[in-house]
Parts: structure tokens; C-alpha cells; sequence
């Protein structure tokens, strides 16, 4: 799996060279700097560990200064790991990695956070659709979640029942989303479509080759 | 550079062509273009024009006319490569930004008045 860390700028549209409008997200992906490389041999499974995004030496704790100052770079605020990153692209320690790594055509997954909606009822959280009418005398069963399971036998309720609760913020993957253009000079790439998370948030994009 | 500026420099990069400035209430043809197999031919569609929505790239405008008795509106992208022309035939008096009300309204009573200057 070889891919970089970005960030979420925003959402527009572009027209595909047949004059076809297309929603794309734009990320700004890189540059990351390899801040360390995993062996089987030393950690017990292969990865590159990337870093994203300058942050201030006073703001950065002691120990990260120095595991930054390794790789003979300025201290980053986001760190990620990037499993079997060497199958076909050896990267070694220090490298920088720009958004060129990727190409234009190509598919990405994009891991993101969810944007977080609070407690939610079962109708938004698990797509229910609530119990019975509207209408015919029937009231305040609309959205509810209905019957939670037998009586007597079990005499409980089982575990993992779908129930209200707080809804997003988690990590969400988005599979195979198209990279439509690449601006190089800019650090930009636009995928066709919508990735979890709203505008400045921290994404990962991955590709599995 | 900030979120705004990077957004602004993707949508600096989809060019868009110079039309003549119409509003709400407006009467306009909109020539556009047809694909149709490797052949190319231009269809025009006058209608008034209901909404201009959203900015910048993703800006679109809704147009409606009465075709054959039923009501038809067309939404276009000013940013699309397909548009031709846009030819501002009649500027109307129109009191809102968008003129919904037109939709339920038939016959005489779904004219709008003339702008005179």
C-alpha cells in the first residue's frame, strides 16, 4: 500500500475533456517526509511512517523533535503509518514524497473522519424507517425503532442491537475514487466525487500497488 | 496558501465565457450545443429564466418555458463548454431572486412585465 496524507480544502466541479461536468473534492496531498521505515527483520512487519504539515518547534513535544530531527526534518503535526509502502516504490529515510506520486486516472481510497452529527435516532444512525403510517389514527411511532426482542426468552436485550446513539466522527473509507487532475506546483489533487470529513480535516489517501 | 485561495486557483483553471449580464424574470435564448454520434449541432432553447444559483464555477441558471403545454425548465452551467450563445430577448419586473411562483401559475397569468426604460 503506498499513498500520502492530505487534506480536505474543499468541493467544486470540472469539465472532463468530452465537456462533461465533473464534482470532484480537492485535497492538498503532501509534501511527506519518510520519518521512518519499518522492517520485518527489526518491527515484525514492513511499513514507512509519513509526516504531513509544518508545525512550530515550541509547539511540538521534546521526543517528537528529536524523531523528526532523525530524519533531518522540521517537526510535523500529522504522522502516519503506511503498511508494505516498499512493494514497488523503495523509499528510504528522509525522502520526500510530493503528490506526483501518484497519476492522473488512477484510483485512490480515502480514509477520512466522519463529520460528527451528535445523538442521532435509529431512522439517520441505521437507516430505519420507522414504525407503521402516518396517518389512520397511528401517532408519535414515526421515527421510532420498534421492538428491541422477545419477552420472557431471552429476557434481555442482545448485544450489538442497532439503537440510537452518536452518529459520525469516526473513521470512515471511502473505496476507489478516481484522481481526475493533479497540480503538481500546488500540491493539489481532485478526486471525482466526496470524501468523509469537512473542509481542513486530515485524510489518507491509499493506493494498493 | 489558505483553503480559500487553493479553491480559488482550481477555479481559476475552468475558463468561462462572457455573457451578457441577466437576472431573474429575464426572457433569453440559450444556444447549446449537441453531440450526436461524431456530428456536432446547435439547439436553442427561449424560455424565462427562474434562478440563478450557487457561484464561481458550479454558477447554473434555470430557464422555463411552456412547450406543447406542459411546462419544461432546463438548468445550465454557465461554466459548460457546450453553451454558445445566451441572447437576453426581454428584461422582465420581477419583485424576487427566484420567480417559483411561475410554476403554478398558466395563460395570462404566468406572463411577466416588461422592464421599459
Amino acid at each position: 500500500m503506498s499513498g500520502l496524507i492530505g487534506k480536505k480544502i474543499g468541493m467544486t466541479s470540472i469539465y472532463d475533456a468530452s465537456g462533461k461536468q465533473q464534482p470532484c473534492t480537492v485535497i492538498e496531498c503532501g509534501p511527506c517526509v519518510v520519518t521512518q521505515v519499518k522492517t520485518i527483520e527489526v518491527d515484525g512487519y514492513s511499513a514507512i511512517q509519513l509526516a504531513f504539515e509544518d508545525m512550530k518547534e515550541k509547539n511540538c513535544t521534546k521526543p517528537m523533535i528529536g524523531h523528526f530531527a532523525k530524519a533531518s526534518t522540521t517537526p510535523k503535526r500529522h504522522v502516519s503509518e503506511f503498511t508494505r509502502f516498499e512493494e514497488g516504490h523503495q523509499k528510504s529515510f528522509g525522502d520526500v514524497l510530493t503528490c506526483e506520486l501518484f497519476e492522473e486516472g488512477e484510483f485512490v481510497d480515502v480514509v477520512g473522519t466522519s463529520k460528527g452529527k451528535g445523538f442521532q435516532g435509529v431512522v439517520k444512525r441505521h437507516g430505519f424507517h420507522g414504525v407503521g403510517d402516518k396517518t389512520h389514527g397511528q401517532h408519535d411511532r414515526l421515527r421510532a425503532p420498534g421492538s428491541v426482542g422477545a419477552s420472557s426468552y431471552p429476557s434481555r436485550v442482545f448485544k450489538g442491537l442497532r439503537m440510537a446513539g452518536r452518529t459520525g466522527g469516526k473513521r470512515v473509507k471511502v473505496q476507489n475514487l478516481q484522481i481526475l487532475k493533479i497540480f503538481a506546483e500546488k500540491n493539489l489533487v481532485l478526486v471525482k466525487g466526496s470524501v468523509p470529513g469537512p473542509k481542513g480535516s486530515i485524510l489518507k489517501l491509499e493506493r494498493w500497488n | 496558501m489558505g483553503k480559500t485561495e487553493l479553491m480559488q486557483y482550481v477555479d481559476s483553471l475552468t475558463e468561462r465565457k462572457e455573457f451578457p449580464a441577466f437576472k431573474a424574470g429575464d426572457t433569453v435564448t440559450v444556444s447549446y450545443k449537441i453531440v450526436e454520434g461524431n456530428k456536432e449541432r446547435i439547439q436553442q432553447f427561449r424560455g424565462d429564466v427562474i434562478q440563478r444559483s450557487s457561484s464561481g464555477v458550479t454558477e447554473t441558471f434555470t430557464v422555463r418555458k411552456i412547450s406543447g403545454g406542459v411546462g419544461v425548465e432546463r438548468i445550465f452551467p454557465f461554466s459548460s463548454p457546450f453553451i454558445d450563445e445566451i441572447i437576453v430577448n426581454k428584461r422582465g419586473v420581477v419583485r424576487r431572486a427566484r420567480i417559483f411562483y411561475l410554476r403554478g401559475l398558466t395563460g395570462k397569468k404566468a406572463r411577466i412585465k416588461e422592464r421599459r426604460y
